[in-house]
């Protein structure tokens, strides 16, 4: 009796155990795949890249690193593409050109001067905060751009000079460099857009700004407030610019914590092409802010601008400024001046 | 002078995985880092194949183009190798490498991976060959010893071949010619734009 009640419930274990197996034979295979190739069947790497239209061929690995589960991906190619050429090419292009464009602007029209010439009085233009986060923000810029440069062409310029043991120690402080300097330079922009984005609203007094061709090409001052249409430029590329280099460049720094090879070779290209563009712009912020301009530093340096350097151009913010002065010097509404009885 | 290469026969590929064991012993690999990996495609499914992958040492390198430090040499034996003493970490040659066969000894944030380390074709470095130095950087020189690499030595059912390309080409076209069948040499029209005809 026992015995047979044994041998009964083993044959229904059996039964319920083939079941499955059985029904899956016939049936659909149901279930999510693990494997993430979705075409069928092919073990031909011709047939299976094809089919996969250039993608990545994956599979299943027993290693638990699964970037190593990729085994072929032809986008490697496409990246190299990118960094030998097109990024080469755009950086080339953008930077040596804007070095060209200011030689040629300084050799024709010189330094711009102070038209009515240094009033010696001077007018506070930005404040010892401002000035801090400004060259906290530049400082760090420059040696991210330079380390950035060496990357994508020191190979080309200066590893021929210097030799490779040489340009290795540069290159690997400036990776390093370039890795720990990007958190100041990223405070830098959230505190400079913080400080100056309520001076830097495009508004309809920026396009005739423009249109009178600023101050640089055009005759005469249009009139601008605490910023003009060139500076707000300036500001809005520094700001959306560096917020977007800054992002992609986190990417890169901590390989696949955010996404995959893919990914960071993405983040890269963007890194790359927003870098070489800003570097472009901001040697053109530099020239203009010192040798370009008679007065122009001061504002950074000193934080005391010329006052006939301010009527010029940024007219509406001096009438601004002195009415604020002419209220605190009048004291409020109904006060009356020390010693007036 | 050959022209070194791998070639992975995935009809014959078991997935036992002695190829990565073997190559992690003889250089004393650390932890993290596989020079040598098997991928398992279409996994239970019909048509599934294991395909034994590492560095396949390209014809024009993409590693080698891309890095900004010019680490990398090719060989006499057209073996792409590079130099640990110059090469910065950066992780260029990993973006572009269709293998993934470049590898970083610290997953390290901050760009502090470390330096880049991948299958040599167990032909060392470009420190004197056989010597201590060498060993500890790049792992064993059996190409100095007159020895293929030891992944393909050893393979049971030699399905990974290394050695001349037309030597192991040639070997490979006979099999396929022989059983019939054959799903290619993977990654050779990758790395040397050439492929293996049945």
């Amino acid at each position: 009796m026992n015995r047979i009640t044994r041998f009964l419930a083993a044959a229904a274990l059996a039964l319920s155990l083939a079941t499955p197996a059985m029904a899956q034979l016939g049936g659909p295979v149901t279930g999510t795949p693990t494997n993430p190739i979705t075409t069928p069947g092919s073990a031909d790497e011709l047939e299976l890249m094809k089919a996969l239209n250039g993608g990545r061929i994956a599979g299943r690995g027993s290693i638990p690193d699964v970037q190593s589960q990729v085994l072929i991906q032809p986008e490697g190619r496409e990246w190299r593409d990118f960094h030998n050429k097109t990024l080469t090419w755009v950086g080339g292009i953008a930077v040596l050109g804007m070095l060209a464009i200011l030689v040629i602007f300084y050799m024709s029209k010189g330094r711009i001067a102070i038209e009515a010439g240094p009033a010696g009085r001077t007018i506070k233009r930005f404040n010892g905060f401002e000035r801090a986060a400004h060259w906290m923000t530049a400082s760090s810029f420059v040696v991210l751009g330079l380390s950035g440069l060496n990357l994508t062409f020191g190979r080309f310029l200066l590893l021929p000079i210097i030799g490779p043991e040489a340009f290795t120690a540069v290159s690997l402080w400036g990776k390093i460099a370039h890795n720990y300097l990007a958190f100041p330079f990223t405070l830098g922009i959230v505190l400079l857009f913080l400080v100056w984005v309520k001076d830097n609203i495009p508004n309809a007094r920026d396009i005739a700004w423009f249109k009178a061709g600023g101050g640089l090409l055009g005759h005469g001052h249009p009139e601008a407030a605490r910023f003009n249409g060139g500076q707000k430029m300036v500001f809005w590329i520094t700001v959306l610019g560096g917020a977007l280099v800054s992002i992609s460049g986190y990417i890169l720094i901590f390989p696949f914590v955010m996404t995959d090879i893919a990914g960071m070779q993405l983040a890269h290209i963007v890194h790359g092409v927003l870098s070489v563009l800003m570097v472009a712009a901001m040697i053109a912020h530099i020239y203009i802010g010192s040798v370009g301009m008679e007065g122009a530093f001061d504002a950074m340096g000193s934080g005391e601008v010329d006052l006939n350097w301010a009527k010029e151009h940024h007219s509406l913010w001096v009438e601004q400024e002195m009415a604020k002065a002419r209220d605190t010097i009048g004291g409020p509404a109904g006060a009356k001046a020390a010693g007036a009885d | 002078m050959a022209r070194m290469k791998f070639l992975c026969d995935s009809d014959r590929c078991i997935e036992c995985n002695a190829c990565v064991t073997a190559c992690k012993n003889e250089h004393e690999v650390p932890w993290g880092i596989n020079r040598r990996r098997v991928v398992t495609i279409n996994d239970g499914r019909p048509g599934e194949r294991s395909i034994s992958m590492a560095c396949m040492h390209c014809t024009d390198a993409p590693c080698a183009a891309v890095c900004p430090v010019s680490c990398f040499y090719t060989t006499a034996d057209a073996i792409v190798l590079h130099d640990k003493d110059l090469c910065i970490g950066c992780g260029y040659c990993f973006y572009a490498c269709p293998f993934g066969a470049p590898q970083y000894p610290r997953v390290g944030n901050f760009g502090g991976r470390g330096k880049m380390d991948k299958c040599t074709y167990c032909a060392g470095g470009p420190q004197q060959d056989g010597t201590l130095v060498e060993y500890t950087q790049y792992g064993a020189n059996r190409i100095a010893e007159g020895k293929l690499p030891l992944c393909a030595e050893m393979c049971s059912t030699k399905a990974l071949l290394a050695g001349d390309g037309q030597m192991i080409a040639t070997i490979y076209r006979e099999r396929v010619a022989k059983r019939g069948y054959g799903a290619g040499a993977w990654g050779w029209r990758t790395a040397y734009r050439e492929t293996v005809g049945a």
